[in-house]
């Protein structure tokens, strides 16, 4: 039987809707026990959450002080005792998971799969190399602890109605004091979460400005959308950086991407592929963008958008 | 701040189109052009704009992989790194390997700083400068978008999921930069002449006491599932009656 701990992503309140899509992953692993293990300073609330997952067998709160904000390098030694006890340790290919994991998995001195796409069995998975040109099965020694990040464009969220266990954990590790968190700072909106959304608007380099990406803003906000930007619209300022979807921004998987002014680099592909349904509007009509969207229209992006708005 | 070492990755250029061989066994690389992986390059930018802020730090640019692996490393020295270490093997080096090597040359060589890309764009696995921090009992800062040095302290603001974080750590350190951390300078040609003077040693991974480990095993490599072309409409009402058709708005 394979035992896989999740490593549960949350903000102090609220279980990131990430993790629910690493449990259905796991659960794709035949005879899997799954538990998520939440680090917090106070994870009460979070792991009723997590406990009211379907799926999930256990919760396990490791909560103290130092835990308040995700720092990796406080995280994984932690992680690194409990993991003692499974087979598996996962977490979702959020920032958050992406940086800690692979630390998880050196001092475990074990590898680590990043983005899981596919489960075909225990130790053998599918996942995208050369942004997303080429899909490879990989296969990992069952001898050995096998950490792993899940794609989390590739599996839906795991359903509610699950009772599972919630119990403390204690571990006796040493943590550095040589990292310490400073400050955040978000672009906190009233819009949707652009990782989760169903609906995404979003712009690029054609938008020429960030004062005329509100036009993007107002579409989303009629559409109850999430907004998204090229790289290009992000490196020449036009949107804030966690707007970023691509190879090396967000991957995304909306029912509806609206992609404006995009022209469809490979590497922006990459993190759209997994929508159900690409809407792309250019005035180019032999963007790349038109190979992939299954609706396009070519045109002036400053018509149809307010045209747009209107009629919907 | 003396020395700063920057890890380097040859890998498929940015601007090439990769396909996979028709067998399933890999994706072709003959005779397709090799450069400096992008993020490796914004991560040297960075060591050199620090090493023309301050006095006395030396740059030291590593990498591992095959002998070819030198053409990169020139282009680290011409872009003004101090010398350079090729870790010559023609083994697939996975991740767990490369940071076990890296720290051998960290032992070695006792950087203030480690610098590398947060991911390469060829394997995207965004594991090994995590790696060799945790190996090397050290803080990591990764998706680094800003770096202010004070105190023997680095201040790193990095990108994540819901905007900007910023972070304290002590040094020694290892930071992994994002893309708009700085813009690389391009490489002049006298730059590239006086690079061919400047050191390049190399040396093995036995020469370090490596083992490269096989951990992945590669079954097979497939192209991507492509998605079915779709209908183009010719005004914005023909588009909304397709979207609402689909029950999308």
């Amino acid at each position: 039987m394979s035992k896989v701990l999740i490593i549960g992503e949350h903000d102090g309140k609220t279980l990131n809707p990430a993790t629910l899509k690493c449990v259905t992953c796991a659960a794709a692993i035949s005879d899997a026990e799954i538990t998520i293990l939440l680090l917090g300073a106070e994870t009460a609330a979070v792991a009723a959450q997590a406990a009211a997952v379907a799926g999930v067998h256990h919760v396990l709160r490791l909560d103290r002080p130092e835990n308040t904000h995700p720092l990796a390098a406080v995280f994984a030694p932690q992680i690194v005792a409990v993991a003692a006890a499974y087979s598996h340790v996962f977490g979702p290919s959020t920032s958050f998971g992406k940086d800690l994991t692979p630390r998880v998995a050196a001092l475990l001195g074990v590898p680590q799969v990043s983005d899981l796409m596919a489960v075909e069995t225990a130790y053998r998975f599918r996942r995208p190399i050369y942004a997303g040109n080429a899909i490879v099965t990989v296969e990992a020694d069952p001898a050995r602890k096998l950490v792993a990040t899940v794609r989390v464009a590739s599996f839906e969220a795991a359903a509610l109605g699950g009772a599972a266990t919630v119990a403390m954990v204690a571990v006796d590790v040493a943590l550095p004091t040589h990292t310490r968190y400073v400050g955040a700072k978000s672009g906190s909106t009233d819009r949707p979460d652009l990782q989760t959304a169903a609906k995404v608007v979003s712009g690029g380099r054609a938008l020429g400005s960030a004062e005329n990406f509100k036009i993007l803003f107002s579409l989303a906000d009629k559409l109850g959308a999430a907004v998204g930007a090229s790289r290009a619209a992000v490196d020449a300022g036009y949107a804030a950086n966690e707007m970023q979807v691509g190879q090396t921004g967000k991957i995304i998987s909306p029912e509806i991407y609206i992609a404006i002014g995009i022209s469809g680099a490979i590497q922006h592909l990459t993190g759209i592929k997994d929508a159900r349904t690409i809407v792309a509007i250019n005035k180019d009509g032999e963007a790349p963008i038109f190979e992939v969207a299954d609706v396009g229209l070519v045109g002036d992006l400053f018509q149809i958008v307010p045209e747009l708005e209107r009629m919907i | 701040m003396q020395k700063i070492m920057v890890c380097i990755k040859r890998v498929v250029d940015y601007n090439v189109r990769v396909r996979v061989k028709p067998d399933g066994s890999g994706v072709m690389l003959d005779g397709v052009k090799m450069s400096v992986n992008p993020f490796d390059e914004i991560a040297l930018e960075e060591a050199l704009r620090i090493k023309e802020r301050g006095t006395n730090v030396e740059v030291v640019a590593v990498s591992i992989g095959v002998a070819d692996t030198q053409q990169q490393l020139r282009t680290a020295l011409a872009m003004g790194a101090d010398r350079a270490i090729l870790v010559q093997t023609d083994a697939a080096v996975e991740p767990l390997t490369a940071a076990q090597t890296f720290l051998a040359l960290a032992k070695k060589e006792n950087p203030d700083l480690i610098l590398l890309g947060k991911q390469a764009i060829d394997d995207d696995a965004n594991q090994t400068g995590q790696m060799l921090a945790a190996l090397w009992e050290r803080p990591q800062a990764t998706y680094a978008s800003k770096v202010e040095i004070a105190d023997g302290k680095l201040a790193v603001t990095r990108e994540v999921d819901a905007g900007l974080e910023t972070i304290e750590v002590d040094l020694p350190a290892v930071v992994t930069v994002d893309l708009r951390l700085n813009e690389p300078r391009y490489v002049k040609l006298p730059d590239i002449m006086k690079a061919k003077k400047k050191p390049l040693d190399v040396s093995s991974l036995d020469a370090l006491g490596i083992v490269a480990g096989t951990y992945l095993k590669t079954i097979k490599t497939e192209p991507p599932a492509q998605r079915q072309k779709g209908v183009m409409v010719k005004d914005v009402s023909e588009l909304v009656d397709v979207l609402k058709k689909k029950g999308l708005i």
